[in-house]
């Protein structure tokens, strides 16, 4: 399969950037988006120019480094899945593919197709955790998780964090990032003690982070290679409204 | 400068000897613990969990990992599980028979002490994670489930669906994340260390540099900890992540560290098969599915292009449960992947180019009914489809062994400390646990016992030691680090050549796949011996790094590690030629039982293999340790 690509190059942070026009040819259906990258990769330095920057680690769909638009949709236009589990075979032979970064105000450009995260490090070190030491745990089975619930934290806990949500949200919004972790830990009863403080600081950094509200877009949950449902979002507002209310009656 | 190896095991009696261990061991007390700074390299299960918990207990730590994000390191992407012996089954589980399994999977090429600490740990390692809120299956009534894996005839594995790994570490990422907030740890993302700096004998700090701009920095410590991870990717094309690298183990080598067994490599059995050339990485399928899967081929070699489903039962040769009646589909790792092998080398393997064997779940779904079967499994039939475009609930998977995991790495004594004081290796970044295979489950195991119980109970006996000894990081062995740093960068530039980093690393990887991989025989390993020098050559003359040190410039990173690779592939295979026995995932072809099984040598090679670098283009020094077994029998392992 023969391809024409129209990848965004930005040198830095600083740089203007803009669309450069590539050809890539001979693509086996059976390889993956970002195997083709590495094709055109190969191919620029073999022939003396600069390859593309861009981020991937596992190449199955878990890390979550992988962060490409490509023609207009976060990890493009196999969902649920990242854009590393993005076959060729997706395409027709002769499709003009645009690649571009994630695009939100809270993950500036490093380079090319590469974005800093890390304000979703920061929501998660304000308080996306249970504080347990190592050492002081009870035995395992003392704590008992009903299936259902056990099985509704995995599901919101299946978050990759690879920021997806937010650059499909039209208001760059990190609420389904937030709702996942939240959800999770508060369908527990281990999350229960720190469960006000914790949905209070996260919301708090979310908000410093420069990351947009939710308007129920739904974009991000369309987007969302580990299938977390929106539906967690109106969790998150409950929780927060609850939080909020239990602080005010001085709980 | 090194000496007998002294493997530092606590005297007494095998059950006692971690209690024993803790109890006479110098401590640091907490007003102390805020002078003394710990470097942590990487931040995957191992690393992630030190840190933690070095952290939490008061000491000033530095993290770091190449990833954009601690939550990014490899250990997420493990799949199937983590074993314990809580004999929550009441199938007769226990803290021996889990170490006992765990020894003898390894077909005995490991230390029991470690084992048997690792076995005892585990227990607590199921308390910690659920403490911390990981998600682990569960029955209807509250309690948590178990499944069987691979090597053990009893059900002791604790997971989370089919991302047991993401869970732990971001259980482990989190208790990181909390220690951040708390300003004990500090996170270096997007760095890498080039080097170790070792003053006056002691590893006191590194140098690394920052990917995304180019800048370098000398970090001054009272102990160093590498939490790197395994080398698979030496092989190029491995389940491995795509940034896996051996730089940091390989970096310790050169300045003195030993390295042992690095030809114990294992090839996992359920890989989706190589489809091209273009293909940058190997998608693994977890082990439990061989819980539920029946591996086949057809038993004629006609059959091999014929759809799968239209292969009659007596014409499929079900060939693990053939040959191992006992363990059948659930055989160890290493076995499972050469009996694979021996019956595609038969030409009955399926699939294009045919290297691969079916993976069937037809029976599974007439037993429990597709919904079961969706629920255990369905992400990794979602991932399968994916990749190959199949749909394995109506259609059997196709897989083909892949490297998965390597046993060996930096040398260790009981303490997890190498043979340079003050160096700490955990995880799979060190030799220790896995002897020459590694069961499946026991790698999220090892991690988290080394960084949440293990090494946080060893490092004080050394730091107590180490009061105001820290250098500052313009001593001139800093000084050095960072000039030999430099210079090598500088040098990767300057080459100008025509070929990428990665065509040099595709080449290295087939020719060890070929002569170092699922089988190895003397004539192939020395062949590998001549080309590697050859190729590294090739590629310190003809390699072309684009652009220039001062940026995120992939290319250069990419080099650095494919340059380390080209010359530690030399030291695998030396190893593997001076092991002249098989042992587990190690097959020399010379030593076989009739029916084909590896062939230990208990006379002369019950012991590891530590070498140390003596100089470029110098042969390494051999050391040995014994390996004593005062409870188990050496046996031939048996899973017929």
């Amino acid at each position: 399969m023969n391809f024409q690509l129209r990848v965004w190059r930005q040198r830095d942070r600083k740089a203007p950037g803009k669309l450069v026009d590539y050809d890539v040819h001979d693509i086996s259906p059976n390889t993956s988006f970002l195997e083709m990258l590495d094709i055109l990769n190969e191919n620029l330095i073999r022939t003396g120019g600069e390859p593309v920057a861009f981020d991937s680690d596992c190449r199955e769909g878990i890390c979550g480094t992988c962060s490409l638009t490509v023609n207009g949709e976060a990890h493009g236009p196999d969902h649920p899945g990242a854009v590393c589990e993005l076959y060729m075979r997706k395409f027709q032979d002769g499709d003009t593919i645009t690649v571009e970064p994630f695009r939100v105000g809270s993950f500036p450009i490093v380079k090319d197709l590469a974005v800093d995260r890390s304000a979703l490090d920061r929501i998660v070190q304000a308080g996306g955790f249970i504080s347990a030491r190592a050492g002081s745990a009870p035995e395992a089975n003392s704590i008992l998780v009903p299936k259902h619930d056990a099985d509704l934290a995995m599901e919101a806990a299946a978050c990759i964090g690879c920021g997806a949500c937010a650059a499909a949200c039209p208001n760059g919004s990190a609420m389904l990032f937030a709702a996942a972790k939240v959800s999770h830990l508060s369908f527990l009863p281990q999350g229960a003690p720190e469960r006000e403080r914790r949905v209070l600081r996260m919301i708090q950094v979310m908000d410093d982070q420069g990351f947009g509200n939710c308007t129920n877009i739904y974009e991000c949950e369309a987007v969302c290679p580990a299938k977390i449902s929106a539906s967690l979002i109106a969790k998150l507002n409950r929780e927060y409204a609850r939080a909020q209310f239990r602080r005010r009656l001085g709980e | 400068m090194i000496g007998t190896l002294d493997s530092k095991t606590p005297p007494g009696p095998l059950d006692q000897k971690w209690r024993n261990h803790q109890d006479h061991s110098r401590l640091v007390s907490p007003n102390n613990r805020r002078k003394l700074e710990i470097i942590v390299v990487g931040s995957g299960l191992a690393g992630g969990s030190a840190a933690a918990t070095l952290g939490e207990l008061g000491y000033r730590v530095k993290c770091f990992c190449f990833q954009d994000s601690p939550r990014r390191a490899h250990s997420i992407a493990a799949q199937g599980g983590i074993n314990a012996a809580k004999n929550y089954q009441n199938d007769g589980d226990s803290v021996y028979r889990l170490f006992y399994d765990t020894i003898k999977g390894g077909d005995f090429r490991s230390r029991e002490a470690n084992v048997y600490r690792l076995a005892e740990i585990a227990n607590n390692i199921i308390d910690q994670c659920v403490a911390q809120g990981v998600p682990f299956a569960r029955e209807y009534s509250g309690y948590l489930a178990n499944r069987s894996f691979g090597g053990a005839q009893v059900s002791r594995t604790f997971y989370a669906r089919g991302q047991t790994g993401q869970q732990l570490l971001l259980g482990c990422y989190q208790a990181l994340c909390r220690q951040v907030a708390s300003g004990t740890v500090k996170m270096f993302p997007y760095t890498e260390m080039l080097d170790l700096v070792i003053v006056n004998g002691q590893a006191k700090g590194i140098v690394t540099r920052s990917l995304r701009s180019g800048k370098m920095e000398r970090h001054a410590a009272d102990a160093v900890v590498l939490a790197s991870g395994g080398y698979g990717n030496v092989f190029y094309l491995s389940t491995n992540a795509r940034g896996s690298n051996v730089t940091a183990t390989y970096r310790a080598y050169k300045r003195g560290a030993l390295f042992a067994n690095p030809s114990f490599t294992q090839i996992h059995p359920t890989c989706i098969p190589v489809s091209g050339d273009y293909q940058s990485k190997l998608t693994l399928m977890s082990e439990s599915l061989r819980n539920d899967g029946r591996v086949w081929v057809p038993k004629r070699k006609e059959d091999r292009l014929t759809p799968p489903n239209e292969i009659p039962e007596p014409d499929r040769d079900y060939y693990l449960e053939r040959k191992y009646p006992s363990f059948g589909n659930l055989s160890p790792r290493d076995i499972s992947s050469r009996a694979a092998k021996e019956v595609c080398d038969e030409g009955r393997g399926v699939g294009p180019g045919g290297r691969g064997v079916y993976l069937d779940f037809a029976d599974a779904i007439k037993r429990l009914g597709v919904e079961t079967i969706r629920e255990r499994y369905g992400n990794l039939f979602q991932v399968y489809q994916k990749i190959t475009g199949e749909d394995a609930y109506k259609v059997p998977m196709r897989i083909y062994p892949a490297v998965h995991y390597t046993m060996g790495g930096l040398w260790v004594d009981y303490n997890l400390m190498s043979n340079v004081p003050g160096l700490f290796v955990i995880g799979e970044a060190n030799f220790s646990d896995h002897g020459a295979n590694r069961l499946g489950a026991s790698a999220l195991m090892q991690g988290l016992a080394d960084g949440y119980f293990v090494l946080p109970n060893t490092l004080p006996n050394y730091l107590a030691g180490q009061m105001g000894k820290r250098p500052p990081p313009d001593s001139p062995e800093f000084e050095q680090a960072e000039q030999s740093v430099r210079a090598r960068i500088e040098k990767l530039l300057k080459v100008n050549g025509t070929r990428s980093a990665d065509s040099f690393h595709r080449e290295l990887g087939l020719l060890l796949w070929d002569k170092c991989g699922m089988s190895r025989n003397e004539q192939g390993l020395r062949e590998a011996l001549r080309k590697i020098p050859e190729l590294r050559r090739e590629f310190w003359r003809d390699v072309r790094v684009p652009g220039d040190e001062k940026d995120y410039n992939q290319s250069l990173e990419r080099a650095g590690r494919v340059a380390d690779f080209l010359e530690f592939a030399e030291l695998m295979c030396t190893d593997a030629l001076e092991r002249d026995e098989s042992a587990g995932a190690h097959f020399r072809e010379e030593h076989q039982t009739p029916d084909g099984e590896a062939l230990r040598n208990d006379e002369t090679h019950a012991a590891v293999f530590a070498w140390e670098f003596e100089g470029e283009n110098q042969s390494p020094k051999l050391h040995r340790e014994q390996l004593h077994f005062e409870t188990v029998h050496l046996t031939q392992r048996s899973y017929k």
